[in-house]
């Protein structure tokens, strides 16, 4: 069984490095954060593309998308 | 002076109105509607095509060629309870249609038959009750999903916790998915005594995912998202055959669990005033051997306050599972083989655009017409298979 690569941590390194520097936003500055573009899940549009992306691919998860269920036949 | 008082008199009036109108203002600040209510309704629907020739129902050779039509109509509705916690019900009802050179091969090869397409079902409920004073949420989920050879059953439960102050949220979300696969093994393979022809074999998913959101400063705001999945039961599929280098044929045979562990970060970013960058990255570890690196890039460009552009570019790498070989490359003795090229070495690339139109005044005129999205995308993969995708989402609230 391989073990998980050193690049795992990466993302979290990453994550930790700019949650540090983070700066207090009061809600009448989130109108750019509110916009509907700016959304961090994925929109709705989007998941007939990772539905087939989970079935096309090794991979899943860690993106709101499908993590198991369905059959992935063809 | 009768002026004067009356003059008094309608300054006392006014500024008892005044008064009068500030307190209606603060009970109105702290009442909800209680009755349900419609929040919003999507209809999302998609055609998809893809050209390949490695087969897995064929061992690795043979036309991928498939088409899928799928719809999905999902209500959003909310009320808020005597505590004032709103619940929101999400109720989804999807339909897909497909039909599949690979899949017509398990029946007769000569003739076109029933197993040349399919037809998938998945309704699904969520509830979540969320507490607006102290940002907590809680909520619990079933679905199902149908199809000819493979049924699924699944419950969720989750809660998380936003804190306003600090602009963050964490959410955690464990799902339980319990399937059948129906043996529906090759034609050739009927009769022979080799393999279970009939009933089905139970295909178990446990999920637990854990993701934290943080708003960085006006402009940026990331997501990290961490996932465990355990799988256990039968996990290949009966159909899908596997020719050894000596021409033997079996079908495909894989480990009874799977334990897969993906890990991603996603992040918003407004440059300017007309531009977003959204990206994603994800790193995928199982214990079949298989690592991915998934990286997205989508820019979203605003021609105006409710028209959207939005170009985007993924790529995917993956490293085979350790049960992989092509077509007649197995040897005898192996306990573990498939020539699923899903499973192989191989990277892949998907591009595209979106446009996105949210008029203040509703999509052509109808106000509750409140936006359409439309998004293509063109998908290859290093191992000779190519697609196209065509989704739309219309948003009536």
């Amino acid at each position: 069984m391989k073990r998980p690569s050193k690049k795992f941590c990466i993302p979290i390194a990453l994550a930790a490095t700019t949650i540090v520097s983070c700066v207090p936003v009061k809600e009448y500055q989130k109108n750019k954060l509110n916009d509907a573009e700016m959304v961090l899940s994925s929109r709705k549009v989007e998941k007939p593309e990772m539905n087939f992306q989970s079935y096309r691919e090794g991979a899943s998860g860690a993106n709101g998308g499908k993590t198991g269920g369905g059959c992935g036949c063809n | 002076m009768k002026r004067i008082c009356l003059t008094v008199i309608g300054l006392y009036i006014g500024l008892l109105s005044a008064f009068s109108q500030a307190i209606n203002n603060g009970d109105s600040a702290q009442y909800k509607k209680r009755k349900l209510r419609i929040e919003e309704v999507n209809i999302v629907s998609s055609y998809y095509h893809q050209e390949g020739s490695h087969a897995a129902v064929t061992g690795g050779i043979g036309s991928q060629k498939l088409t899928d039509i799928a719809n999905t109509f999902d209500v959003k509705l909310n009320k808020y309870d005597k505590r004032l916690r709103k619940h929101t019900w999400d109720i989804e009802i999807g339909i897909d249609h497909y039909t599949s050179a690979s899949s017509d091969m398990i029946d007769p090869k000569d003739i076109s038959s029933a197993s040349s397409a399919d037809t998938r079902f998945y309704p699904s409920v969520n509830w979540s009750m969320e507490n607006e004073q102290n940002g907590k949420t809680i909520g619990a989920g079933i679905s199902n999903s149908f199809e000819y050879d493979y049924q699924s059953y699944g419950a969720n439960f989750n809660f998380g916790r936003k804190n306003a102050v600090r602009g963050s949220e964490y959410n955690v979300k464990l799902q339980a998915l319990l399937d059948r696969v129906f043996m529906i093994i090759p034609i050739e393979l009927r009769g022979t005594g080799r393999y279970q022809e009939n009933g089905s074999k139970p295909r178990n998913s446990f999920s637990a995912s854990f993701s934290y959101s943080k708003i960085v400063n006006k402009e940026l705001q990331l997501m990290f998202v961490l996932d465990g999945i355990y799988q256990q039961g039968y996990l290949g599929l009966p159909f899908n055959r596997v020719f050894f280098d000596d021409g033997s044929l079996f079908i495909e045979n894989m480990p009874e669990s799977r334990i897969k562990v993906p890990i991603g970060l996603r992040a918003s970013y407004f440059l300017g005033d007309r531009i977003i960058l959204r990206a994603f990255y994800r790193y995928y570890w199982d214990d079949w051997g298989l690592t991915a690196h998934t990286a997205s890039l989508e820019v979203p460009v605003k021609i105006n306050p409710f028209l959207s552009i939005s170009p985007f570019y993924r790529f995917y790498s993956q490293t085979a599972v350790d049960h992989f070989a092509p077509y007649q490359q197995h040897h005898a003795g192996e306990e573990f083989y498939t020539s699923n090229y899903d499973l192989s070495k191989f990277n892949s690339h998907n591009y595209g655009a979106g446009v996105r139109w949210s008029p203040a005044n509703g999509v052509f005129g109808a106000k509750k017409f409140n936006m359409i999205e439309l998004r293509y995308g063109h998908y290859t993969r290093s191992n000779d298979l190519q697609s196209n995708i065509i989704s739309m989402n219309l948003r009536f609230r």
